[in-house]
């Protein structure tokens, strides 16, 4: 876990891609410090034996919800549509998928 | 109503004040509309005040106290995080992606309290999505701290617990994923409750980590804690993590004095980085509660200093899943010059976010990608058992336990933004009730060369009223809640 040699700067951008968020070179060096930082501190929980120990994902335990198939009323269109940045009538406007 | 009068208001006393016609709903927002408009260029504790509905509510109040069907909160004026769906009132996280964002619906908190007749007066600013100590990572602006302006309020919910402590407000809501409650009440010298996870509805929260999130009230004192509790607490079928037990009425046992009761003081929250001064505060406050005739004992949880890297694997991870909604394509903002539909997205999500919010979602994509799955995100997952067992054990032989919130007093503005992990600190005594999903809350405990100081306790799940009993206890022995700010 703490070999935080691997995070390098192209791994900071392939993170990026994954997570469609453009980023400078500029910006890339400095996540690239700033990560390797936190994940050398973050690198503690290996001292802890957790062999036979299960995972908690959520403090209370749940269990699925499930409710009658009724219709409710939910929001307009028109309430849903107003904060889109782009429509036209009932739909959703975004730029080209495809060339 | 004078300024200096609503410096010593609090909810339990406004609600005599109204019901005995003293003063209307009307009168007293227009007080604190002042008292915004007169303090709010030092503070700058909202992000929005949204004065022309504040009346409106206000107005409503008046009709249900005149006809006699008032609630605990009809007419009282309030704020609420800026995170928190207030229907037709801008919600914007602090963050320029949701800047012009109206949503449509109310969060189940918001509902409730305007159901009750209360009156909002705006809503609170907050590090961006919640992400932060000491709300400086809002795009828009850095509150301050009401006792001294050059220093931080502590976050993420900075705004709150600034405009409860410079009485902006009677009380607010903030939420708490590792401390940001908690953490700016003990900075701002007011009283912060995270409930437990799951006994307040998240619905209409905007979410930032769901497995720890959790809403709670920020007020002058602990009964007022209480009143807010009882009213927005319970099931609600739209959060499927929402408990569906009943709510006692958290006012019942408030006054039981805390003869008897077993106060556990876990030795590792005096051991890493306190300030002495803030270490003297709590010991003191600690003989004040062993002087009301609780029995005080030192134990031991040894896995204390782990739950931090815990917390930053697990919030970040929950983030980077929960934050892939913002693509600027369904509401907030989008960056329009884009030749193609993923560029549009990847731009939006450059420009839309601050560093922080970027930094936490690479770090949880990194902690979820394949070949890093096991060695973080599960190891993280199973360390979290041990904690929350930990905690388990210990509510086994004690009522509450007792604490330092914060390791230090407010910091300077710009002291800590440039090292994220310095930053990160700040919550190490305050991020393991969330990972445990217990309830905590942090109450003024003393002063320290002019800056508030919190106690904190936790108590097993759904034991707020041990909290309740034993903080109104300590406030009952101590004039430090009575402290307020010159501005």
């Amino acid at each position: 876990m703490s070999n935080n040699d691997d995070l390098t700067s192209e791994a900071i951008r392939h993170l990026a891609s994954l997570t469609r968020i453009s980023m400078s070179d500029e910006e890339v060096e400095k996540m690239r410090d700033e990560m390797s930082n936190i994940l050398d501190n973050i690198a503690v929980l290996n001292e802890i034996n957790t062999d036979s120990v299960d995972p908690t994902g959520h403090s209370v335990d749940l269990t699925s919800v499930l409710r009658d198939d009724v219709s409710k009323d939910s929001l307009s269109t028109t309430d849903i549509l107003s904060n889109a940045p782009n429509h036209d009538e009932d739909l959703i406007k975004i730029k080209p998928v495809f060339e | 109503m004078n300024q200096d009068d609503l410096k010593n208001l609090t909810i339990e006393n406004a609600r005599d004040l109204l019901d005995s016609h003293q003063i209307s709903s009307l009168e007293l927002t227009e007080a604190y509309l002042e008292r915004i408009e007169n303090t709010e260029s030092d503070v700058n504790s909202f992000v929005t005040v949204s004065k022309e509905t504040a009346r409106n509510d206000a107005k409503n109040a008046d009709i249900l106290i005149n006809s006699g069907s008032q609630n605990l909160l009809t007419g009282i004026p309030l704020q609420l995080k800026d995170n928190l769906c207030t229907s037709g009132i801008r919600t914007t996280c602090s963050s320029k992606m949701l800047e012009n964002f109206i949503p449509p619906y109310d969060a189940f908190v918001a509902e409730k309290l305007k159901k009750q007749g209360a009156v909002l007066l705006g809503k609170g600013n907050l590090d961006e999505f919640a992400m932060g100590s000491s709300t400086e990572n809002s795009a828009f602006q850095s509150t301050k701290n009401p006792f001294d302006i050059t220093r931080v309020p502590g976050g993420s919910s900075g705004g709150p617990a600034a405009s409860v402590s410079a009485s902006q407000c009677l009380f607010s809501l903030g939420s708490d994923t590792g401390g940001s409650i908690r953490q700016p009440a003990s900075l701002c010298g007011v009283v912060g409750l995270k409930p437990t996870y799951g006994r307040v509805s998240r619905y209409g929260l905007i979410a930032f980590a769901s497995s720890l999130d959790q809403i709670g009230p920020i007020t002058h004192t602990v009964k007022d804690s209480a009143m807010v509790l009882n009213n927005i607490a319970g099931f609600d079928s739209k959060d499927s993590t929402s408990l569906n037990v009943p709510v006692p009425n958290y006012l019942d046992k408030i006054d039981n004095g805390i003869k008897g009761f077993k106060i556990g003081v876990p030795k590792e929250y005096f051991q890493e980085g306190i300030d002495p001064g803030v270490e003297k505060i709590i010991r003191d406050s600690l003989n004040v509660l062993e002087n009301l005739g609780a029995e005080i004992s030192e134990i031991s949880l040894p896995l204390t200093s782990y739950a931090l890297a815990v917390y930053y694997i697990i919030a970040p991870s929950e983030a980077s899943a929960n934050l892939t909604r913002y693509d600027g394509v369904k509401y907030g903002f989008n960056y329009s010059d884009a030749e193609n539909m993923w560029e549009g997205i990847e731009k939006t999500r450059q420009f839309g976010f601050g560093d922080e919010v970027k930094r936490r979602i690479l770090l949880g994509t990194y902690a979820l990608s394949s070949g890093y799955y096991d060695a973080f995100y599960l190891k993280a997952q199973k360390v979290r058992t041990l904690i929350r067992k930990e905690f388990e054990d210990a509510f086994q032989s004690y009522d509450v336990l007792a604490m330092p919130t914060s390791p230090s007093t407010a910091f300077k503005l710009n002291e800590k933004m440039n090292d994220p992990m310095q930053m990160y600190l700040n919550d190490i005594f305050t991020i393991p009730a969330n990972i445990a999903g217990i309830p905590s809350i942090s109450i003024p405990a003393g002063m320290n060369n002019g800056l508030p100081v919190g106690l904190q306790m936790m108590a097993g799940a759904l034991q707020e009223e041990k909290l309740f009993q034993a903080s109104y206890a300590f406030e009952q022995a101590t004039d430090w809640h009575k402290i307020k700010p010159d501005i």
